[in-house]
């Protein structure tokens, strides 16, 4: 993975840096120690480290409105950083630049059950935000797997999605508002309380920006009261393609799931393995379908996807009938990644997402390739929004696994933008998917981008080297070219 | 008159905001035009009519997707969508009763630009909620695209949504693609009657913190609810105050019970069944019950604070009227035509609480004066100014139509 050459001038800059740093962030929060900053030298793609110059933990707005002012004026690079479960290399560090950790923002500011919001500072996880209202029955509905360790600024960041976001939307549509601080040092405030902001939808771009943009320093989201109940269906069948069909007819009768999981053979044996769910291992694919409300809409709902799946083939169903039963049959889904990760020594989680209907086609492929490269492959996948999480099982220690791993990885997420899909669902670009944007867009749609970037931090100096395989300067962006034969008016019906 | 320019393909549109970029000409970005007395007046100026840019080229409805071009009329997606018992789930309000013309006119890109929703925002989201992809042709004249068909997509900057509610000042849009979702089954309001307007957002407020999903939360002050198409509400002879339930049959039975136990200490109720409902939720979401013909209002602020701001504009200004929605933090306001519109005492009562407010209806000279849509904080201005200057550095588009001299 390349990136940006390092700037000499600034690297020889790092003793006036991290002096000006410690002016502004006094104590322990400026970390220069070798051993200390090895914590933040990768993130949860841990294939790739890089030592920043230095880390810095500000704990006030004001400390990050002037860090970014500091880093502005010396040229210093800076990359945001929430908890670091970043599976798309976002938060790696560049060497010739700092890591600015929200860690130290970490408290929940208000509860408006008025309003049904919450304002939090971003390095509040997104399981804590939940946990600061569930006594009153509300919760944060979007529900990434990392959820226990991942910020809400980092989701923000990221745009992270959960199993529940099939009916209660991703983060971008659970955040009210936020406070961004830009690298000139303007603090500002987008949206609030009320539901939609005025003006250019700042808050919508810069949700899934990959911590390119500014630094979010508070965000409110919204919360929900939970369900009265949740109910959740195991079903087994005997090939993929019926799962898929079961998936569409689901949804092709009008029923929106709180959530829509399948996983394939691979992954359901892994996961059996590890956790005892209870999961048929006669099947070539599993589907959990988990129906919120109350009792009556649940009950109803469930004989109705029970119906629809018997009707597609399904083999083995089960309904859950307790908490706890349902809590199983989640189990196994949520320790996927663990469970697959100890049948190998490495995995490598792929996150593209396709056409639902696209998905027999798309398993067969990865089969095919999967044999190729002859490394294996289990497949989990948000039937419902059609996002897919292939796990590459590969081992780091034989020379080259890691570079075929990749190149295996490639195909499958060109795969999936070839049937009409995208490159990552929920992940995000950053190092990792950043060579292959040129898959999904041309010259002009990236330089589009990037001009809105320019709009936010004209020096390019936050988070380098991440979603853009090239990243232009905004000077030669911001030049007009006037193309010959433009001035003449076109032949176009005119009244 | 001024000039129509009429593309009708992507090059041509491309070909004619090139000319114009490369020729220093300003364009007036324009759907069908029923939305063309919203924000600023602008100077007069040639006009890019994008209607002919229309059809539906992508429409699956088991992947829950539908492709347009922009200029293709609301009216046939809606039609499409509700003969596969599917909808726009963030019910896009029809701007013809506040601001004339016909229903149904308006574009799918002028909804886009303009970033409309309905009722169901508070479940369902806007339109930015539900737009997957865009293709448009930006100020330097170049195509960009953005997103795509999928519903779960990070891949790169979500322009998508930075074009949605943009008015045309960022972009012309060729192509847009939308999520759409099953219409349910069933759906029901239930009405709490005689309210007034703290005791109904408090009511709201109640039902929004609930477990019932409930995707309408609006309140009609008493002259307001006497103009009601929908005898109950009409015959009520005081405000009503509603709280619609939709989804399966037996659910929607099961939550409109539960909410009438739990909303009991609020006094009277009533239920409007299927048709009396869409009735009354399409007049809440139109704003047809409010006098036409005044100056209108749009506030944005924080739900439980609605009734406050009410107030205190109502104390300085007389003759207003008003409807709330979104639990109170959407209210629709009107007054008698003034000069200033009232702006700075809207303003400032919506500052108070946090929100922002938009003229809606007024006279082109008014909108001339009068800042339409919210002033912004400075930070918020500068960013603004310099993504329309990096997306459209002639300002060949609407230019002026949100703030001016931008
Ligand atoms: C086991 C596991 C399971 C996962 N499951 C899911 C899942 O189900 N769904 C999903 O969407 N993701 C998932 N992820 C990915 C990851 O957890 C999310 O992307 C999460 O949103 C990252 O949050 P973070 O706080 O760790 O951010 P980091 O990794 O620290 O940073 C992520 C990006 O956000 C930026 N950033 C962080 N904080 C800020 C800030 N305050 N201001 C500006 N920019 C900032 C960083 O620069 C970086 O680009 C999973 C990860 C792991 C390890």
């Amino acid at each position: 993975m390349k990136m940006p050459a390092p700037d000499e001038a600034v690297l020889a800059r790092r003793d006036e840096l991290i002096t000006a740093l410690r002016v502004i962030v006094p104590g322990e929060g400026v970390i220069t120690d070798d051993l200390e900053l090895s914590v933040y030298e990768s993130d949860g793609l841990t294939a790739y480290r890089q030592r920043p110059m230095a880390a810095v933990l500000p704990e006030t707005v004001d400390q990050v409105s002037r860090i970014l002012r500091l880093c502005a004026q010396i040229g210093c690079k800076v990359v945001p950083r929430g908890a670091g479960t970043s599976l798309s290399g976002g938060s790696l560090p560049v060497v010739d630049g700092i890591v600015l950790g929200l860690g130290k923002f970490n408290k929940v500011l208000e509860i408006d059950y008025d309003n049904r919001c919450v304002v939090v500072q971003p390095g509040v996880t997104n399981l804590g935000i939940t946990n600061a209202v569930s006594a009153e029955g509300f919760y944060y509905a979007p529900d990434p797997s990392s959820q226990i360790a991942c910020s809400i600024g980092g989701n923000v960041a990221e745009n992270a999605g959960g199993v529940h976001c099939l009916k209660y939307g991703l983060t971008a549509n659970n955040v009210l508002g936020v406070e961004l601080v830009l690298m000139n040092g303007d603090v500002m405030r987008l949206g609030g309380k009320h539901l939609d902001s005025e003006g250019y939808d700042l808050l919508g771009i810069l949700t899934g920006s990959e911590g390119l943009l500014g630094v979010i320093t508070e965000v409110t989201v919204r919360i929900l009261k939970s369900p009265e109940t949740a109910r959740a269906l195991l079903i087994g069948f005997p090939t993929v393609e019926s799962a898929g069909e079961c998936v569409a007819s689901v949804i092709n009768a009008g029923i929106i799931p709180g959530g829509m999981e399948m996983m394939d053979k691979y992954a359901i044996e892994a996961a059996e393995a590890f956790c005892h769910a209870g999961y048929p291992l006669d099947v070539e694919a599993l589907l959990i379908v988990e129906l919120d409300g109350p009792e009556v809409e649940v009950d109803y709902l469930i004989a109705e996807v029970e119906r629809m799946a018997r009707e597609c083939g399904a083999e083995n169903v089960r309904a859950s009938t307790s908490e706890e039963e349902r809590m199983t049959f989640w189990a196994g889904r949520k320790a996927a990644f663990p469970a697959v990760g100890r049948l190998s020594p490495d995995y490598y989680c792929m996150d593209g997402t396709i056409p639902r209907n696209k998905l027999p086609i798309v398993l067969r492929r990865i089969a095919e390739l999967s044999e190729h490269y002859g490394l294996r492959v289990a497949n989990v996948f948000h039937a419902g929004d059609g996002n897919l999480h292939p796990l590459i099982l590969y081992d780091a220690n034989n020379p080259g696994e890691l570079e075929k791993t990749e190149e295996f990885g490639s195909e499958i997420l060109k795969l999936c933008v070839e049937v009409g899909g995208v490159l990552t669902g929920e992940h995000g670009v950053g190092v990792e998917k950043r060579d292959l944007m040129d898959t999904m867009f041309d010259e002009d749609d990236l330089k589009h981008q990037q001009r809105v970037k320019c709009a936010f931090d004209p020096d390019g100096a936050l988070n380098p080297g991440k979603v853009f395989p090239v990243l232009h300067r905004c000077a030669e962006l911001g030049r007009v070219h006037v193309h010959k034969g433009q001035h003449r008016f076109p032949d176009i019906p005119r009244f | 008159m001024p000039d129509i320019i009429k593309p009708t393909d992507v090059d041509q549109t491309r070909e004619a905001v090139a000319w114009a970029f490369a020729e220093n000409k300003t364009l007036e970005v324009r759907g069908s035009g029923s939305k063309i007395s919203l924000g600023r007046t602008l100077a007069e100026m040639p006009v890019l009519d994008l209607s002919a840019l229309s059809g539906v080229t992508l429409y699956e409805p088991g992947e829950l997707v539908l492709t347009a071009g922009a200029g293709t009329p609301l009216r046939d997606i809606q039609k499409l969508l509700s003969e596969n018992a599917q909808r726009l789930a963030f019910e896009p309000m029809d701007m013809a009763a506040v601001l004339g013309g016909d229903k149904g006119d308006g574009t799918v890109g002028g909804m886009i630009a303009c970033n409309i929703a309905g009722p169901r925002r508070i479940s369902a989201g806007a339109a930015r909620d539900h737009i997957l992809g865009v293709k448009g042709i930006s100020g330097r004249g170049e195509s960009f695209k953005s997103g795509g068909r999928v519903v779960k997509n990070v891949t790169g900057y979500d322009m998508s949504k930075l074009m949605t509610g943009s008015y045309g000042t960022l972009g012309a849009l060729t192509e847009i693609t939308l999520k759409v979702l099953p219409r349910p089954e069933k759906a029901w309001t239930l009405l709490l009657l005689g309210l007034d307007d703290t005791a109904a957002i408090k009511a709201l407020a109640q039902a929004a913190g609930s477990s019932h999903e409930v995707s309408g939360l609006a309140h009609v002050p008493q002259g307001r609810a006497a103009r009601s198409g929908v005898s109950y509400v009409r015959d009520a002879g005081c405000a009503v105050t509603a709280i619609r339930v939709e989804g399966p049959g037996p659910s929607v039975e099961h939550r409109l019970a539960s909410l009438r136990r739990e909303l009991a200490a609020f006094g009277d109720m009533e239920e409007l069944h299927s048709h009396n409902s869409a009735g009354l939720w399409q007049e809440i979401r139109d704003v047809s019950l409010l006098t036409q013909g005044t100056q209108l209002w749009r506030l944005s602020v924080t739900p439980s604070e609605g009734a406050r701001v009410v107030n205190e504009i109502a104390n300085v200004i007389a003759g207003v009227e008003t409807v709330y929605d979104w639990a109170g933090g959407l209210i629709w306001l009107s007054l008698p035509a003034q000069d200033d519109a009232g702006h700075e005492i809207v303003r400032a009562s919506v500052n108070n609480v946090g929100g922002h407010a938009t003229l809606i209806r007024a006279d082109a000279t008014v909108r001339r004066k009068v800042p339409v849509f919210h002033p912004q904080a400075k930070p918020v201005a500068d960013l603004s100014r310099r993504i329309k200057e990096g997306l459209d550095p002639h300002g060949v588009f609407n230019p002026g139509r949100m703030v001016d001299g931008l």
